[in-house]
């Protein structure tokens, strides 16, 4: 049996708006296996991307267990949970989130400089990673100079240059016509079969939930059956 | 530095509030160096002014108000005086106003005795000088800055002093010899000075016959200058007539305060600046950080920790300020020879344009830290909403 990546225990997330308490997750239990490539899909305001949140060390649950590639994040500081996230996980956002003002190679190399690599080292690094996600000639270009599936590209290469356990990747096509979002999910599933990357992504797309090895289906706050798809 | 990059392009996100931001910044820097140097000037007067051997005496409540001339013979037989000679405020000017000399009635004999290390005057034109009664020495940078020559006729306008023969404020001296510094660090003391001989101004005057601005002293021995002070004031105390003598060197910022309180006003004005400054950059500051919500957040997702956005932040506010400062303070320092030919027998000293780089610092934290907390203790899973 695969080593579990993932762990999540009886996780209850409620948030505060206002002087109401709003239960979002409610005593949700999951295990995701390293190497799976996971997608969890459901209607808006389903829990969807709190999971996402949770799951990649960006919040913490009001109450329950959280394990993430050995360790506790439900235990954590907010300081220890931003170096786990260096060490461990990259993300991949639905409107790329590069930094404007920053060209590709600059963007991809930000995570880098949490490391003590060399300045030479990390655009050594930051290049190999643009080239393994096929963008290597535009490394010079601005996100403005992109089109969407370029600068989606980039970010799955910030979010690889650091060479993350796991990668979550919050709607990645959700801005991309179908030929693009199509390139960018074919991406990311040599990303988990050739590089063993553990990928969970939040998706409305059921074609997109086509390319995981697995799909999850949230509602209210819970999730519903389980179903494995075929590779 | 890895992170150089990073502050230095955030910095230019937008192009041109940046430029606008640093030229604000930068302009009141060039004007903290020139008021600042201003400042150090009027508040430290020139030490060669005079030697420490030297005092001055004058009326206790103002040096606008004139002394007896009998009063140089009590004075100089104060015990330790070596030597008195006696001044008045000519107030003049050549043509236009704008051309400030400054001219001064001198007794030759106790003058030159008293200012003996002072000047370099050749022999045969200190006694031409000597010799004629409307004769003027002149120093050789205002004889070259006017074109004035040996021999020639010098009319000068005083503001104060009518003559006595025909009511006019116009005044005529023969310049008999030019004079030069023997200090070159006086040079510029001396540079707008004309001397001429007190008694053509006594006899020409249409008042104040008799009475003089000031007296000034040299001691035998300058660590008795305090006893001395003392005893001078001592002699005309409660009389019509009560003196203040005090050390050259504080008479000369006493002098210069005549004017107002000149450190007061620079330093208001400079605080005005500032006080602006804080406000302009600071807002912009803000403004930059706000409009940036989600890319922190996202360098906050990458695993920048709170600590290190709040560096960011701080380093880019640190970024603009020092160097829109360090282009206004050096163009303040390359205005300081401009300033000088302006305000003659002032010196200027460069020393104060380091000291603004710690202002720079100063103002780079103040108004760089409410923008910086702001992005520590943003929620990372809020501003990505925002974004979505």
């Amino acid at each position: 049996m695969s080593e579990t990546i993932v762990s999540l225990r009886n996780v209850v997330k409620h948030y505060t708006r206002g002087k109401q308490d709003v239960p979002v997750l409610d005593g949700l239990n999951l295990d995701i296996a390293k190497g799976e490539f996971v997608a969890l899909m459901g209607p808006s305001g389903s829990g969807k991307t709190t999971l996402l949140n949770l799951i990649g060390g960006l919040d913490s649950p009001t109450s329950g267990e959280i394990t993430v590639a050995g360790e506790r994040l439900d235990r954590m500081s907010s300081g220890q949970l931003a170096r786990w996230r260096a060490r461990h996980v990259g993300f991949v956002f639905q409107f790329y989130n590069l930094m404007p003002m920053l060209n590709a190679l600059r963007n991809v190399e930000l995570p880098l400089l949490l490391t003590h690599l060399s300045a030479s080292q990390r655009a050594a690094n930051a290049l190999a990673a643009l080239t393994l996600v096929g963008i290597a000639d535009r490394a010079k270009h601005k996100p403005g100079e992109l089109s969407g599936g370029q600068a989606q590209r980039v970010a799955i290469a910030r979010a690889l240059v650091a060479d993350a356990t796991l990668l979550v990747c919050d709607e990645p096509t959700g801005d991309l016509d179908r030929k693009s979002a199509d390139e960018i999910l074919h991406l990311l599933q040599i990303l988990n079969r050739e590089h063993g990357k553990t990928i969970v992504i939040v998706t409305h797309d059921p074609k997109a939930a086509e390319f995981g090895s697995r799909s999850l289906h949230m509602d209210k706050g819970a999730l519903l059956d389980a179903g494995t798809l075929a590779a | 530095m890895k992170y150089l990059p990073l502050i230095w392009a955030n910095l230019w996100r937008k192009k041109t509030r940046t430029i606008f931001t640093l030229l604000s910044v930068a302009v009141a820097f060039l004007l903290y160096g020139a008021l600042a140097t201003l400042d150090y000037a009027f508040e430290n007067p020139s030490a060669g002014v005079t030697g420490v051997d030297k005092l001055i005496t004058t009326n206790k409540f103002s040096i606008t108000l004139l002394l007896p001339f009998s009063d140089v013979q009590d004075i100089a037989a104060v015990p330790g005086v070596a030597v008195v000679t006696w001044l008045t405020w000519f107030g003049a000017y050549y043509q236009e106003s704008k051309n400030f000399v400054f001219a001064v009635p001198i007794d030759t004999a106790t003058y030159f005795d008293l200012h003996k290390d002072e000047f370099v005057v050749s022999d045969a034109q200190m006694a031409a000088f000597r010799n004629n009664r409307s004769g003027a020495l002149v120093n050789s940078a205002l004889m070259k800055k006017f074109g004035w020559h040996v021999g020639e006729k010098l009319p000068l306008h005083s503001t104060i002093w009518t003559q006595k023969s025909d009511g006019s404020l116009n005044w005529t001296f023969d310049i008999v010899g030019t004079f030069d510094a023997k200090d070159p660090t006086q040079a510029s003391q001396q540079s707008s000075t004309v001397l001429f001989h007190y008694e053509l101004f006594d006899e020409g005057r249409s008042f104040g016959k008799g009475q003089v601005g000031w007296f000034e002293e040299r001691v035998v021995d300058p660590s008795q200058s305090p006893q001395i002070s003392q005893k001078i004031d001592a002699l005309f105390a409660n009389s019509p007539n009560e003196t203040k003598t005090q050390p050259a060197k504080d008479f000369a910022m006493s002098f210069l305060k005549q004017i107002g309180d000149v450190g007061f006003v620079l330093r208001a004005i400079l605080g005005a600046v500032f006080f602006t400054l804080l406000f302009l950059t600071g807002n912009t500051m803000m403004q930059s950080v706000r409009e940036r919500t989600p890319e922190l957040a996202v360098l906050k997702t990458l695993g920048f920790s709170d600590a290190k956005v709040l560096g960011l932040v701080i380093g880019e506010s640190l970024l603009l300020c020092v160097l829109a400062a360090v282009v206004g303070l050096a163009a303040s320092y390359a205005l300081i020879p401009v300033v000088h030919s302006v305000l003659q027998g002032v010196d200027l000293s460069h020393g104060e344009q380091p000291a603004g780089l710690g202002v720079a610092v100063l103002l780079a934290i103040l108004v760089g830290t409410p923008p910086a907390l702001r992005a520590m203790r943003l929620n990372v899973v809020d501003a990505l909403m925002e974004k979505r």
